[in-house]
């Protein structure tokens, strides 16, 4: 455990110091990266832990992102109306816009608002034990709602060229590589506090509930526990990790438009913590580096290639890894200690673990 | 009265064509429980197979290009079937018992067939000339129906009877069903469930090759088609009720006259979220949907 512990420390202070290490361009990527590995994070709490595979989480990423970025653009706009709605013939900011005006009212509400909306819709269908892949149809339901929403309502959101660009925030230039370091570190602490609030979760008296829910919820529920509020605080706590996610997205990319929180986007991040290994926090985030690490690698060099390589991804990683990266670094372990115990002539039925799914 | 009829047979019309893109799933997700999201890319199939055909006869047989059409619909269900027990036998197969990596496993499937329909037709849409006979439309009081959208519902009509009999007057058909309700009792009972699993996905996947053929008759196609119908056909089946074809049914034309009416009175974009959140409502008080089969079991 000392040891895997040191593993962990090493990979996240190696995150600390790559402004150090990395061209300006390349930080901003892994910053970007970072980002989508705090939805992977969410993404494994709830499919790895909890058996609830959400195909909608595009939507709180949007969410928090908007939010954001309502923000940067009226700061951007130094109070004359933004752009586009000049452009589709609005005379007056709309109310809700104006809510955005104050820095805190927009940070918390990329949290709150994704929160809300996952409480909302998964208390009702948790509760309606709606689960599996009904759940997972509905919840891509739900983007398609968003996206068509978004895209249609352009005199409030920008329609299908989104939000961008912005210039400053809280009175620094974005565009400053110093501002773009400090969010980067901000980027890297909140990923890791994430983590460890996210380990200490699964640990607990409560991420054991989980797992029992992911493996038989019948049970659970005979055993005198409700499942619902378990899923549904679980399901809102991913959506918060995907909106701060979301927001810093924003602040480091400088754009957000619906085809960011499209179908195709929510699958990825599903395919994201495939990759790293679905029952284990730093897989995922592992995963989300390597597979957009590997897409903006192929998209830039042989942009045909990529979406057969996408798809076979897809297929290879459900048939032949299910348990990911980290899976496969799992038995890899696994197998060596078991040649020292064979050695050693002691038993090994006790390290034989089952993988499960 | 006649904006009422108009609206009425917009909504009928675009309820057949929902049908139309469901009815496949209706057998591989609604009696198979298998999540098929390349789905949308075998219509896209059954779509660009009625185009090859059509530069078949254009080239091939220029006097004949009125009945193309004729030849294009078994030539769709074909290839997409083809392509369905392909599929069947060398991936889903292996996912039975767990729907939720057979979904994402033929998520992986369908980008890779939109790429390959982007290698090999390229990636702008490309246009299918309706047959002659389908030009012009009937008018009564002043209203027109074209004669397109008769077809498409004459001819999904059409569809599920033959499905319907399929299912319900066949000795095969009855293995399906029977495979469907208690999958290890058939077993028991000579059925080889493997064959029938097979050939059950090579139908479903042959419908939406028709599904595809008729989608050609309202508009040009192209690599992406199959995305922008595959939540639409879930939504529709979920609707309807997994199990039966006639919840099927009812979702599709309940979801088609729900549409046209709200875009009626509102417009486009928020007649899609009005009738997506609608079935979300729905379905909170509904879960298993319109028709849905009794079972006394907990899952």
């Amino acid at each position: 455990m000392i040891k895997k512990n040191w593993m962990y420390w090493m990979f996240f202070l190696a995150l600390f110091l790559a402004p150090f290490y990395l061209t300006e361009f390349r930080l901003s990527l892994l910053g970007k990266f970072l980002c989508f590995a705090m939805i992977a994070i969410g993404i494994s709490l709830i499919w790895g832990y909890t058996g609830i595979l959400s195909l909608g989480h595009g939507v709180y990423f949007g969410l928090g992102a908007y939010c954001m970025a309502m923000y940067l653009k009226l700061e951007a706009s130094g109070g004359r109306l933004p752009d586009f709605m000049e452009w589709s013939g609005v005379n007056n900011l709309p109310w809700f816009w104006k809510l955005f005006e104050h820095p805190i009212i927009s940070i918390s509400s990329a949290i709150i608002v994704p929160v809300l909306l996952a409480m909302f819709l998964s208390y009702f269908t948790f509760r309606n034990r709606i689960k599996g892949v009904y759940f997972s149809l509905l919840s891509q339901a739900i983007v398609v709602v968003f996206v068509t929403l978004f895209i249609g309502k352009q005199e409030w959101t920008g329609g299908t060229n989104g939000l961008t660009n912005f210039s400053t925030v809280f009175g620094f230039s974005l565009s400053s590589p110093l501002t773009q370091i400090v969010l980067y570190l901000l980027t890297v602490v909140l990923l890791l506090s994430m983590f460890l609030f996210s380990r200490w979760l699964t640990r607990s008296r409560f991420g054991r509930v989980l797992v029992a829910i992911r493996d038989s919820e019948n049970r659970v529920r005979f055993l005198g526990f409700n499942p619902t509020t378990y899923k549904v605080f679980v399901y809102s706590l991913s959506a918060a990790f995907a909106g701060i996610a979301g927001a810093m997205f924003v602040l480091q990319v400088g754009l957000i438009s619906p085809a960011m929180m499209g179908i195709i986007p929510s699958i990825e991040m599903v395919l994201w913590v495939a990759v790293g290994g679905r029952s284990s926090l730093i897989g995922a985030i592992i995963g989300a580096i390597v597979t957009n690490g590997a897409k903006s690698f192929f998209s830039e060099n042989y942009p045909d290639i990529w979406l057969l390589f996408l798809g076979g991804l897809f297929i290879a990683v459900v048939l032949f890894l299910p348990n990911g990266l980290a899976g496969v670094y799992q038995s890899v372990k696994q197998r060596k200690k078991q040649g020292e115990v064979r050695a050693n002539e002691a038993s090994s039925h006790v390290l034989q673990r089952v993988s499960r799914f | 009265m006649s904006v009422f009829v108009t609206q009425l047979f917009n909504g009928l019309s675009l309820g057949s064509i929902m049908l139309f893109i469901a009815i496949g799933l209706a057998i591989t997700f609604g009696l198979m429980g298998v999540i098929n999201m390349a789905h949308g890319e075998l219509i896209m199939v059954g779509a660009y197979a009625t185009y090859v055909v059509q530069q078949f006869f254009a080239q091939y047989a220029p006097q004949s290009m009125d009945y193309y059409y004729v030849i294009a619909i078994p030539v769709s269900f074909f290839v997409s079937a083809l392509l369905g027990l392909g599929l069947e036998k060398s991936l889903i197969r292996h996912l039975y018992h767990r729907p939720l990596d057979s979904l994402l496993a033929t998520w992986g499937v369908s980008l890779i067939l939109q790429q390959m329909a982007r290698t090999i037709f390229g990636a702008p849409n490309v246009a299918v000339l309706p047959p002659k006979w389908l030009d012009g439309g009937v008018h009564v009081a002043g209203m027109v129906f074209p004669y397109k959208r008769l077809f498409i519902l004459a001819f999904v009509a059409v569809s599920i009877f033959v499905l319907y009999m399929y299912l319900n007057k066949t000795a095969a058909g009855r293995r399906i069903r029977a495979v469907t309700l208690n999958r290890d009792m058939a077993a028991c009972l000579g059925i080889s469930t493997q064959k029938v699993d097979a050939y059950a996905f090579a139908i479903g996947s042959g419908f939406a090759g028709l599904a595809g053929c008729a989608l050609t008759l309202l508009g040009p196609i192209g690599p992406t088609i199959g995305t922008y119908y595959i939540v639409d056909a879930f939504m529709v089946v979920i609707l309807g009720g997994v199990g039966k074809v006639i919840g099927t049914v009812l979702g599709a034309f309940g979801i088609g006259l729900i549409g046209t009416l709200t875009e009626y009175s509102t417009s486009a974009t928020m007649a899609k979220v009005i009738t997506f959140a609608l079935i979300i409502v729905f379905l909170q008080w509904k879960p298993s949907g319109l028709v849905s089969m009794k079972t006394r079991s907990l899952d």
